[in-house]
């Protein structure tokens, strides 16, 4: 398990790569609801996919050994839908993910991926189904995401990637790690509380 | 870009700073946690030597892990009880309201909120719950966070968050007797697709919401997140002013007065600008029953289990999949699909009215032989509501449970769980693999009067067949 986590500005990542395959892969499947029950997040890197991969009793793409150590995941489409729970995106993040490259993420999966520091970029349909094909040949391949380019690259193929902008600034420049960020507009939020008629009596 | 929206007016009110391209900074009113996504937020905050900076905006409460047949401390499971000391401690060490176990108040935190007068118009609501798109029923704009949001809105009483983009749903006609709220937004989510809202706030609008008490319209605001928004809201009206007159929280006395006035000024203008418009009628919809895996793969009763190589192609591997997990066969009619539990509960429909229709359809019937069924009220307020009603007498003369509140068999983090291959009739709002705590377990998603119908009959049933023998009819 890489305990190494995500921190400040987010350039370039390098590492392996494996693919989950299938569309609306839910947080119910990343993260089955019976390891909620913690009060710290730190053996969900080993719980991860936990229902899937004793299905397939070690044949499942967390277990296979040519995956281990990989930092890069390659999904379908509307990976992350179901629930708001921080414990999927923490558990691939304590497994070891860096880097998350799909046809399309649910919205609230992709925003506690960004506040984790982990960049979920898009692709077509048709180059992330190439690249998965690629990975899955060839699990040894060393991959090297560039943030800024908005490209990942191994020493012969490139392929281009999307987020948005403002996301991308964010990983950019480490504002994803938001709580010092907002805390600095102290003096905004008082003003904007006295100006909410709830908070004030409605005066 | 929508303008005069209510969710342009709610947003331009709260919005604390902008960045270019980014997520804005908005401030949010009013908190609400419970101990599942909570506990490493805390740890979070006393990590980075922070406190809670308005502590009075936070509310707490328990509900995922309670066990349901008894509420006695500690808990059997030692990992429950561990999460609930942990809220405890958090609460009572940061001076945070917790409507807790033996509190009047105690149940799901989005039945507990409305309940106490919490929710209401105008406001910005966050919890760690994806179905905090409920509190949008009162014209808030509400919507689910991670764990790390919630340590942010803990630590500065607001999060960065992009602003969505608005699409109104205007709901022509009425649904008629035995159609509900919950098919109807089955039918809404049907339509648009699980992704049909990503990146949209959904207003339901028209006159078959209008006609919708407030708790309908809780139904059809949680489940905005199924069809993909993350918050879906309807703008305040009577029924809203009415359903939150008195409430503990409610404001009172020239208060009172003062806020319907503002309410009334945040709907949505008659010339308001939406991103998007979808109109529906809800005369034709029909009880609306799950059969997949995911709550867009709703049919009608009348329908049969679709083939998967005859839907849209986008749709066909989703449909594989589902047929092979649920073991249903495709062109298979869904009525009569036998059923082995009964859940009638959770934040969707867990609600006074919910247990009132429930009751209705199985009062002088028996839960059919083998099955399990049992009700699981939405909060102590609504459990000591249905008693003084004698809806547990009818359930239990019937042969269902009558349980404490709690999330229960909704995702199953407490001892009540599907076991193997059980296949569940369910009032809840997910249908996901394993879901209902069995890997192998099934899940029908239904209203709570299909789910009564199913307990009677031990199969998948119209409720329209029961109402004739029944005096309600
Ligand atoms: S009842 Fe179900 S959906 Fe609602 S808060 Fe509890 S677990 Fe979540």
């Amino acid at each position: 398990m890489n305990q190494d986590f995500p921190a400040g500005e987010i350039k370039t990542i390098s590492g392996r790569s494996f693919a989950i395959k299938g569309d609306d892969i839910d947080t119910d499947r990343i993260i089955p609801a019976r390891f909620l029950k913690c009060v710290s997040f730190s053996a969900l890197g080993e719980q991860v996919f936990a229902d899937d991969r004793t299905e397939l009793k070690g044949l499942h793409p967390f277990d296979l050994k040519e995956n281990k150590g990989a930092k890069i995941l390659v999904v379908n489409d509307n990976f992350g839908c179901g629930s708001s729970r921080e414990h999927a995106p923490q558990a691939l993040m304590r497994w070891g993910i860096r880097l998350i490259i799909g046809e399309s993420f649910a919205e609230i999966f992709f925003g506690n991926c960004l506040a984790l520091g982990i960049p979920c970029l898009t692709s077509s349909k048709l180059e992330i189904k190439r690249l998965q094909n690629l990975v899955k040949k060839n699990p040894k391949l060393i991959w090297v995401f560039n943030l800024q380019e908005l490209s990942i690259i191994n020493n012969r193929e490139v392929f281009k990637l999307q987020i948005e902008k403002g996301d991308k600034e964010m990983l950019l420049s480490g504002k994803w790690d938001a709580t010092k960020q907002l805390l600095q507009e102290e003096e905004r939020i008082k003003e904007t509380m006295q100006r909410l008629p709830y908070l004030n009596n409605f005066k | 870009m929508s303008s005069n929206t209510l969710y342009d007016k709610v947003w331009d009110l709260h919005w604390i700073s902008k960045s270019s391209g980014g997520p804005s900074q908005l401030f949010v009113g009013l908190h609400l946690i419970h101990e599942v996504t909570s506990p490493q937020a805390f740890a979070a905050i006393e990590e980075k030597k922070l406190k809670v900076k308005f502590p009075h905006l936070t509310v707490a409460t328990v509900d995922h892990i309670v066990p349901t047949t008894n509420q006695q401390r500690p808990f059997p499971d030692p990992l429950a009880e561990e999460m609930l000391s942990t809220l405890e401690r958090n609460c009572s060490i940061h001076k945070i309201k917790l409507h807790g176990i033996g509190s009047d108040h105690q149940g799901v935190v989005h039945v507990m909120a409305p309940e106490l007068g919490l929710t209401q118009p105008g406001m910005t609501v966050a919890c760690g719950d994806s179905h905090t798109s409920t509190h949008g029923a009162f014209g808030a704009i509400a919507f689910g966070i991670g764990t790390s949001q919630v340590r942010d809105v803990l630590a500065s009483q607001s999060l960065a968050m992009k602003k969505l983009k608005v699409r109104r749903i205007w709901i022509e006609g009425a649904l008629r007797q035995g159609v509900y709220a919950k098919d109807l937004i089955l039918h809404i989510i049907r339509t648009l697709g699980v992704k049909g809202g990503v990146g949209f706030a959904y207003e339901f609008a028209g006159p078959a919401i209008e006609k919708l008490s407030m708790e309908e319209r809780m139904t059809i605001c949680n489940m905005a997140i199924e069809g993909g928004a993350r918050c879906g809201y309807i703008n305040p009206d009577e029924n809203t002013y009415k359903y939150l007159k008195g409430r503990k929280y409610a404001p009172q006395g020239k208060a009172w007065d003062l806020a319907i006035r503002w309410w009334k000024s945040l709907c949505s203008d008659y010339n308001a600008i939406f991103d998007d418009e979808i109109k529906l009628n809800a005369s034709a919809i029909e009880p609306t029953v799950t059969w997949g895996i995911t709550p867009g793969q709703g049919i009608s009763i009348k329908e049969n289990i679709p083939n998967p190589e005859l839907l849209p192609k986008n749709d066909q591997q989703i449909a594989k999949d589902a047929c092979s997990y649920m073991d249903l066969a495709p062109g298979s009619p869904i009525e009569g699909t036998k059923v082995d539990v009964c859940f009638i509960g959770s934040c969707t429909n867990g609600r006074l009215s919910d247990l009132q229709e429930a009751a209705k359809i199985v009062e002088g019937h028996k839960v059919a032989t083998g099955i399990k069924a049992f009700v699981v009220p939405g909060s102590q307020h609504v459990a000591r509501q249905a008693e003084l009603k004698g809806l547990h007498k009818i359930f239990l003369k019937a042969g269902f449970e009558w349980r404490e509140p709690g999330c229960s068999m909704c995702l199953a983090m407490n001892p009540d769980k599907l076991d193997g291959r059980q296949i569940s009739a369910s009032s809840s709002n997910r249908n996901f693999k394993g879901r209902q705590g069995s890997a192998k377990g099934r899940t029908l998603l239904m209203s709570p009067a299909m789910v009564a119908a199913a307990a009677i009959n031990g199969k998948v049933t119209d409720v329209r067949k029961l109402f004739k023998n029944s005096k309600f009819s």
